[in-house]
């Protein structure tokens, strides 16, 4: 994890397609300014920080059930639970699963656990669109080399009577 | 119509905390109840739910921006639920 850069997620453990889940592991850095703030001689990951990892996981599962061909950007977050402290160094499996895939938005449930124990959980909601830069897409493949995402075949489109095809208009 | 009206018009009512009565096949969506396009996210998802389809929001927002369409032919709630029962159609043909 890489908190100055945003960069979550450091590593996939597992992606099912047609459950359409992924498990993600977020390795908690030992050191960074973060912790000198948040807090003086109790250094905790902040809150909000959490979201965002729960948020980039559900984006990564999104992206790649879409083959990269959108980019998805954190709309919303509802029943957003913070269960236990997360400290420097803990490594937080985060757990994504597609609810609904809607036109230009898809629901997603989120939980976070830190040695099996759930740690944060919510409902994400991602808004979709195409890439509005072209290096964007390129740093989001970048990055899904960079944690092991399997990029075997894409999601046949029509699989779900209600499954989204985001690159149907 | 009726029965997709008053699904509709709850999902609206409990989403964005709007009281139900307020609530008429006639109402605009964005002008007269308020929607904005975020709350719109929850409502379709709550109504591509309610009824197993996909309302195209992608779509109508394009031809809305393109001119070919007009925000009442989409966010007038008797046209909406036209819609959703056209989807439901096609879905079952």
């Amino acid at each position: 994890m890489r908190l100055e850069y945003f960069q979550m997620v450091d590593k996939v453990l597992e992606l099912d397609l047609e459950a359409r889940t992924l498990k993600t592991a977020n390795i908690v850095p030992e050191q960074s300014p973060i912790f000198e703030g948040h807090f003086p001689g109790h250094p905790l990951l902040p809150g909000v920080l959490l979201f965002e990892i729960m948020a980039q996981s559900c984006g990564m599962l999104l992206l790649r059930l879409h083959n990269y061909d959108r980019m998805a950007f954190l709309a919303s977050v509802d029943k957003g639970k913070l269960r236990t402290f997360v400290t420097p160094g803990q490594v937080i499996e985060v757990h994504a699963s597609m609810e609904h895939d809607g036109s230009g938005f898809a629901r997603l449930k989120a939980k976070g656990l830190v040695d099996g124990k759930p740690v944060c959980s919510a409902d994400i909601t991602l808004k979709t669109m195409p890439f509005p830069a072209p290096e964007l897409r390129g740093y989001l493949l970048t990055t899904a080399e960079r944690i092991g995402m399997p990029m075997g075949e894409p999601q046949a489109p029509d699989a779900r009577s209600c499954a989204g095809n985001l690159s149907h208009v | 119509m009726s029965s997709t009206f008053e699904t509709v018009a709850n999902i609206i009512a409990e989403t964005c905390d709007i009281p139900r009565e307020n609530i008429t096949p006639e109402s605009h969506a964005i002008d007269d109840l308020g929607i904005d396009s975020l709350d719109f996210l929850d409502i379709a998802f709550a109504i591509d739910k309610a009824f197993g389809i996909k309302l195209p929001l992608e779509q109508w927002t394009q031809e809305v921006n393109e001119g070919k369409a007009t925000t009442e032919q989409y966010f007038v709630l008797k046209n909406l639920c036209a819609r959703i029962d056209e989807l439901i159609a096609a879905k079952s043909a």
